[in-house]
């Protein structure tokens, strides 16, 4: 199947996916432990299940400032079985709070595309909150280097 | 045909042969270095693959020292192709001096240099191809992994067109790159519309609308059988080379593409499914753990020569060496869509055994005709091994950073541990086309800027994960950045931040400090705008006041945790 490209995802977001993009806070790395904090908030204290989501994500970045991201979660899309949100978090930015996804059934699929700005090497965690109050969780760590030495 | 002056070369070097027997072992005396003992060939089944890769702009034949030493960390460790000298010999049953074990190791390399004489030679490759083609008919593919067009001299004043002109006349069936992006995006463009056959890089997209920019895919039929040759390009390539040279196209791993690319090519009919990836080594051995359907590897990158295919489940790697120094050959008998048997062979290009083509001849001697002069010319002497290859040092790049430590006036030099550029002999002259030979690159400003005791040890360490980082898909393939002026001590089994310990300034023996400035000069600056005279400059103008050049074993790196 072919990815969603930019236009796609443009178009999808045009038709239902509203886009939240936190800025950037203070010069304090956040630490794990506020990625845990938000991910709970998100959760509202329930766990969250490994699995059923995909993260495009490349393991070095080649420009800290504009990473692609992609993120899709195995899911029916029906409208009695389908994920409404994906949180995105960053547990090395100045804040952890990243994007959250919306979606409905009439997305046809939970997926996004976004770029994302990563001040260091670290994890980004992605949780996903179904229309049964279902919880699942992914991440992928993102290498940021200063570069320059291979060949 | 073998010209005379060929034959007395080829007689030569077999009156070297036995007539060295009295310091050699057996085995070596009874080596046979002929042109049919190296092609010597059982075939099997209905496919050939010819693979070369990393010629690094070499035309020529070459001296090229494999490493002496090659950590592998996490799951590589101990396994090929991080074996080096008496480890490698042993573990392939190869006899010490031999033939193969002066070709794939470090093993008393400047002693059987004299003896076996160089490798490689786009010339001795065109006999070899001619050779397997003449044989095997319409069962070969000829495959050319990358990091072809860059390396020496000519290469880099032709912007590659010297290679691309030479090995036409091979009439490769596809090609992947690397070095080949750092001559810009409109010229490897302009350069791959002339090629005659195709360039893959499923790994490559635009950054604007994050599409394919390259061919991912050519489906061939060789000997009834469909072939598939997916393009994989080096991933890191804006990471360990200037992304301002390439700033449209993004790169990646993008594993999710290459199973998607694999699963495309098997419904689209194929029934040998063949990645040609300049991924590296042991970035290769994780992919083919996880994405199924692929029946070979062809690797390159990290410079790898191993004499046997390794094996990942159903997966067959190959790692055909560098600098044009062996083809690989492997036969492959394909039934009802799978993989039934295998031949492989790693074949050694020794120049004097193996003739040269004479059409090929002539295009080398026509590319190299415009900077023959300069490719000549002398300006010192090698009192000790020159060799760039190996983890951590190598003497030439101990030349390199002396030369930029005087030249530049700096506390202390960093020297890129790139894996390609040849080696000089004890005794003989160094000439430009050797100093071409280990710095011929699009971007060769040596700079010159304070950096904090910190800020090196941030590289230091950065570099080092690149190397060290236990999962293959955060490694880059180069080796360790080159210091001059600076020692230190590298736990290569901690995890990055922590590996890096006891920097020293080696001048004032004091430890490096934090807050403190120190004037670093460097060549290959990923960032635009560098400025400062190009680093083949600077090497002429210290080897030519030295006038010989001895480099004494470094021993300014301690190496723990391998």
């Amino acid at each position: 199947m072919r990815k969603l490209t930019r236009r796609a995802a443009l178009a999808v977001g045009a038709s239902g996916v509203a886009l939240t993009v936190v800025g950037w806070g203070s010069d304090a790395r956040a630490a794990a432990k506020e990625a845990a904090d938000e991910v709970a908030k998100f959760t509202g204290g329930k766990t969250a299940e490994q699995g059923k989501i995909s993260i495009e994500l490349p393991e070095i970045a080649e420009n800290g400032n504009t990473v692609p991201l992609t993120v899709s979660v195995n899911a029916p899309m029906t409208a009695d079985n389908y994920v409404s949100d994906v949180l995105v978090v960053s547990e090395g930015n100045p804040n952890p709070g990243m994007i959250t996804f919306h979606f409905t059934p009439l997305s046809g699929k939970a997926e996004a595309q976004t770029r994302i700005r990563l001040a260091a090497t670290q994890n980004i965690v992605v949780v996903a909150k179904t229309s049964g109050g279902q919880f699942y969780i992914g991440q992928k760590q993102v290498k940021v280097t200063i570069g320059g030495c291979g060949g | 045909m073998i010209t005379r002056r060929e034959m007395l070369q080829v007689s030569a070097a077999t009156a070297a042969l036995t007539a060295g027997g009295a310091n050699f072992t057996r085995a070596f005396a009874q080596q046979r270095l002929t042109q049919d003992e190296l092609l010597k060939f059982d075939a099997l089944g209905n496919v050939t693959l010819l693979h070369v890769a990393d010629i690094h702009g070499q035309l020529m034949p070459v001296y090229f020292r494999e490493p002496s030493v090659n950590l592998g960390v996490g799951e590589a460790r101990g396994q090929p192709p991080h074996l080096t000298g008496t480890d490698f010999l042993k573990r392939f049953g190869i006899p010490e001096k031999s033939a193969s074990a002066y070709a794939m190791t470090s093993e008393n390399f400047a002693a059987l240099a004299k003896s076996y004489g160089k490798i490689g030679g786009l010339d001795r490759l065109a006999t070899v191809v001619k050779k397997v083609r003449a044989e095997r008919g319409d069962k070969v593919l000829l495959l050319d992994g990358g990091d072809t067009w860059q390396g020496s001299l000519g290469a880099n004043s032709s912007k590659g067109q010297d290679m691309v002109d030479c090995m036409a006349l091979l009439k490769p069936d596809a090609m992947t790159g690397h070095w080949e992006f750092t001559y810009g995006e409109a010229r490897v463009n302009e350069l791959i519309k002339g090629l005659g056959f195709p360039f893959l890089a499923l790994n490559i997209r635009d950054t604007e609308w994050n599409e394919p920019a390259f061919e991912p895919m050519k489906m061939f039929e060789r000997g009834g059988v469909k072939v598939a040759v997916l393009g994989q390009a080096f991933p890191y390539t804006p990471v360990a080379n200037p992304r301002w040279l390439m700033p449209k196209w993004s790169f990646g791993i993008r594993e999710e593409e290459v199973r998607a690319q694999v699963d495309k090519a098997r419904k689209a009919g194929a029934q040998l499914v063949v990645l040609l990836s300049h991924n590296g080594f042991d970035v290769d051995r994780k992919l083919a753990s996880r994405v199924a359907g692929i029946d070979v590897i062809l690797t390159s990158h990290t410079h790898d020569a191993l004499p046997e295919a390794v094996t990942v489940g159903k997966t067959l790697l190959i790692a055909s060496g560098s600098h044009g120094k062996f083809v690989s050959r492997l036969d492959l008998d394909v039934q009802d869509g799978a993989v039934k048997g295998f031949r492989y062979k790693l074949i050694p290009l020794f120049a004097d055994a193996i003739a040269p083509d004479a059409e090929m001849a002539a295009a080398i001697t026509k590319a190299r005709a415009p900077y023959a002069k300069e490719l000549a010319r002398v300006v010192g002497q090698a009192d000790s091994l020159l060799y760039r290859r190996g983890n951590f040092n190598g003497t030439f790049d101990d030349l390199i950073c002396a030369a930029l430590l005087k030249e530049r006036d700096a506390e202390i030099v960093l020297s890129p541990g790139f894996r390609w550029g040849t080696s000089v002999l004890p005794g003989a002259p160094i000439t430009m086309e050797d100093i071409h030979n280990a710095t011929a690159i699009t971007y060769p400003q040596v700079y010159r800027l304070p950096m904090t005791g910190a800020r090196l040890k941030d590289i230091l360490e950065d570099v080092a994960d690149n190397l060290f980082n236990p999962d293959p898909y955060y490694q880059q393939g180069g080796d360790m950045v080159r210091c001059g002026g600076l020692g230190y001590a590298i736990d290569v089994g901690k995890p990055v931040g922590q590996r890096i310990s006891a920097m020293t300034h080696l001048k004032s023996g004091q430890p490096i400090e934090p807050m403190r400035e120190y004037t670093v000069a460097g060549w290959a600056s990923v960032n635009e705008g560098t400025e400062g005279p190009p680093v083949w400059d600077l090497v002429e103008r210290y080897v030519a006041a030295e006038k010989t050049v001895r480099i004494e074993p470094n021993s300014s790196v301690k190496i723990s945790g391998a």
